[in-house]
């Protein structure tokens, strides 16, 4: 059995030079399937009888949510990697998810805000959602932050590695507590996404927009990693070879 | 192993002879009681450390009714809220410098390199910052509680819920302060970093006494604190021995 | 499956729902938008200031190696 394979996984390197080959299909597809989800959600999926057009925004505002939570996980897990098989890559995949998940996070709340206002009559509410998407941008912060603060770029990876891991075992105890306290502070509100209530006719684009925003989350995430993997490996000789640098010659 | 195995890393701490003869009775938890006993002595000496966050605490709450008005309506409404939230602050404030000093004149790094995992060691410092924070705090709390003319079936939930809280604060504060010691101006970071976490211990702590005063039983909220407490105590520990381990290699 | 506005301009007003509806679509569009770009400019920057301090150094050693040269030249000449 060998674990050649992951270990080559483990190069960033490879994966520098493989993902290139990716790249093109990975956004077209990503591009593709937004622009249909979008243009089928603004004009074509019916309005809402109770909420008008506003719901709208669900179109964007659920996958965005999905994904900012998704991405938490993607980008504890991949810090749990590095943390355990020392692989560079995987540290450099954990740094560039932060803030792909910061800022769907923000877009998230933001939809979020700007669909209560008809909705609600307000901006912000303190509904359970929101307030456990707030939190999630605070722990996002929090590990772009730190990862930040270290002069040492392998310690800035491994702390704030350990940051997300902290926080993965935190998230569904946060989520259940704002649940509990959103419960005993507003007994009665509506619930707006509940996707057994919602019509096919509305629920067909909403998994559209879902699956553009998972492979769009997978095309930048491979963007970003290369870019910081150019970043970090400057030096050496395949960034230079591939820059146009003449092979070292050994005399 | 002979008492010396623990004694020495921190030899500079002056450890007494008898200390180190009574840990031999607590082998199977190395060097817990030794470090125990000794940050015991030296948090009694720092008299600041354990001053200074309770006068911030009773501080910043004297400031909430200028800042909020004095009707007394509205105070004891928010007064489970506001003690609990300064509690928060209160006790990450004075986490900075949990393992700071350690850090700073190598101990740390010696209590590192000891064959004995670091949850012991972790585990009595956490205990220390809270026995000289968290209590205090907690027995101060029903004199702010008076204050902010907080309902008299209050004072006994927000002094239990105080005390089992404020122990998961300061053990989830210990993995920011472990993962923070290596820079050089951690506060505002480990305020970023840590508070999130909080959320739950906070939810939980007002929970508790707002139950009691609207009249139910508390003890629900109370057994979650309790929960939390059991889970922060077997992990945290942990997180922060392997922060500490990253911030030493830093 | 149909358009579901009779007009463009009701299109854009959704009913009075439009500038709720336009606004989260726009900002959510744009940060989308600037996640894609910012990488992709980023490694264009980093690429350029490679190939210049490449050049640098190729021209450094360029000159050494002329240095070099002349040197011998001179030596040869004594």
């Amino acid at each position: 059995m060998s674990w050649q394979w992951f270990h080559r996984l483990g190069s960033p390197r490879w994966f520098y030079q493989k993902s290139s080959a990716w790249l093109p299909w990975l956004g077209g597809a990503a591009l593709l399937l937004l622009a249909v989800g979008i243009v089928w959600g603004l004009g074509f999926a019916p309005e809402d009888f109770k909420q008008g057009n506003s719901y709208r925004i669900i179109y964007i505002h659920v996958p965005a949510a999905f994904l900012a939570l998704a991405g938490y996980y993607i980008m504890a897990i991949s810090g749990a990697i590095g943390l355990i098989w020392k692989m560079k890559l995987s540290f450099v995949v954990m740094r560039a998810a932060a803030p792909i998940g910061a800022a769907l996070t923000f877009i998230a709340l933001f939809t979020g805000a700007v669909w209560g206002k008809p909705t609600w009559g307000t901006y912000w509410v303190w509904d359970a959602r929101i307030t456990s998407m707030l939190i999630l941008f605070f722990l996002y912060l929090g590990v772009m932050a730190l990862s930040g603060a270290f002069s040492r770029e392998q310690s800035g990876d491994k702390a704030s590695a350990l940051l997300a891991l902290v926080g993965t075992v935190n998230i569904p105890i946060i989520y259940k507590s704002v649940d509990w306290w959103f419960t005993l502070h507003q007994p009665a509100t509506l619930k707006l996404t509940e996707a057994s209530t919602i019509d096919p006719s509305m629920f067909y684009p909403l998994i559209t927009m879902i699956a553009g925003f998972y492979l769009f989350y997978a095309w930048v995430l491979t963007l970003h990693t290369r870019a910081m993997i150019l970043q970090r490996e400057g030096r050496t000789q395949w960034v230079r070879e591939l820059l146009g640098a003449p092979a070292p010659t050994k005399a | 192993m002979g008492p010396d195995a623990v004694g020495v890393p921190l030899s500079k701490k002056a450890y007494s002879a008898e200390a180190g003869a009574t840990q031999d009775a607590y082998a199977q938890v190395p060097g817990f009681y030794t470090l125990f006993r000794t940050e015991l002595v030296l948090s009694a000496r720092r008299r600041s450390d354990i001053v200074n966050p309770l006068l911030f605490f009773v501080t910043v709450l004297a400031m909430m009714p200028l800042g909020i008005g004095p009707e007394p309506e509205m105070l004891s409404r928010m007064a489970p809220g506001l003690i609990w939230v300064m509690s928060l602050l209160a006790t990450l404030l004075s986490q900075e410098s949990l393992f700071r000093g350690d850090y700073e004149d190598g101990s740390l790094e010696q209590l590192a390199l000891q064959p004995q995992p670091l949850y012991f060691p972790v585990l009595a410092k956490v205990l220390v910052h809270w026995l000289v924070t968290g209590v205090p705090l907690a027995l101060l709390s029903p004199l702010l509680g008076m204050m902010l003319n907080l309902g008299a079936a209050g004072y006994w939930p927000l002094f239990i819920s105080l005390v089992l809280g404020t122990a998961s604060l300061s053990l989830i504060g210990a993995v920011g302060a472990a993962l923070t010691v290596a820079l050089r101006r951690p506060g505002l970071l480990l305020a970023l970093i840590i508070m999130p976490l909080y959320v739950p211990v906070l939810i939980f702590g007002t929970g508790t006494v707002q139950a009691a005063l609207d009249g139910y039983s508390f003890g629900p909220q109370l057994a979650v604190l309790g929960a939390i407490l059991a889970v922060a105590a077997a992990l945290a520990p942990l997180a922060s021995a392997g922060a500490i381990r990253i911030s030493l290699e830093n | 499956m149909e358009f579901q506005f009779d007009s463009l301009a009701s299109f854009f007003a959704m009913n009075g729902h439009g500038p709720y509806v336009w606004a989260a679509y726009g900002v959510a569009v744009l940060v989308l938008v600037a996640l894609a770009v910012a990488p992709v400019l980023r490694q264009r920057t980093l690429r350029r200031e490679f190939k210049q301090q490449l050049r640098q150094e190729e021209a450094r050693r360029r000159a050494a190696a002329a240095r070099a040269a002349s040197q011998r030249a001179v030596e040869t000449v004594e």
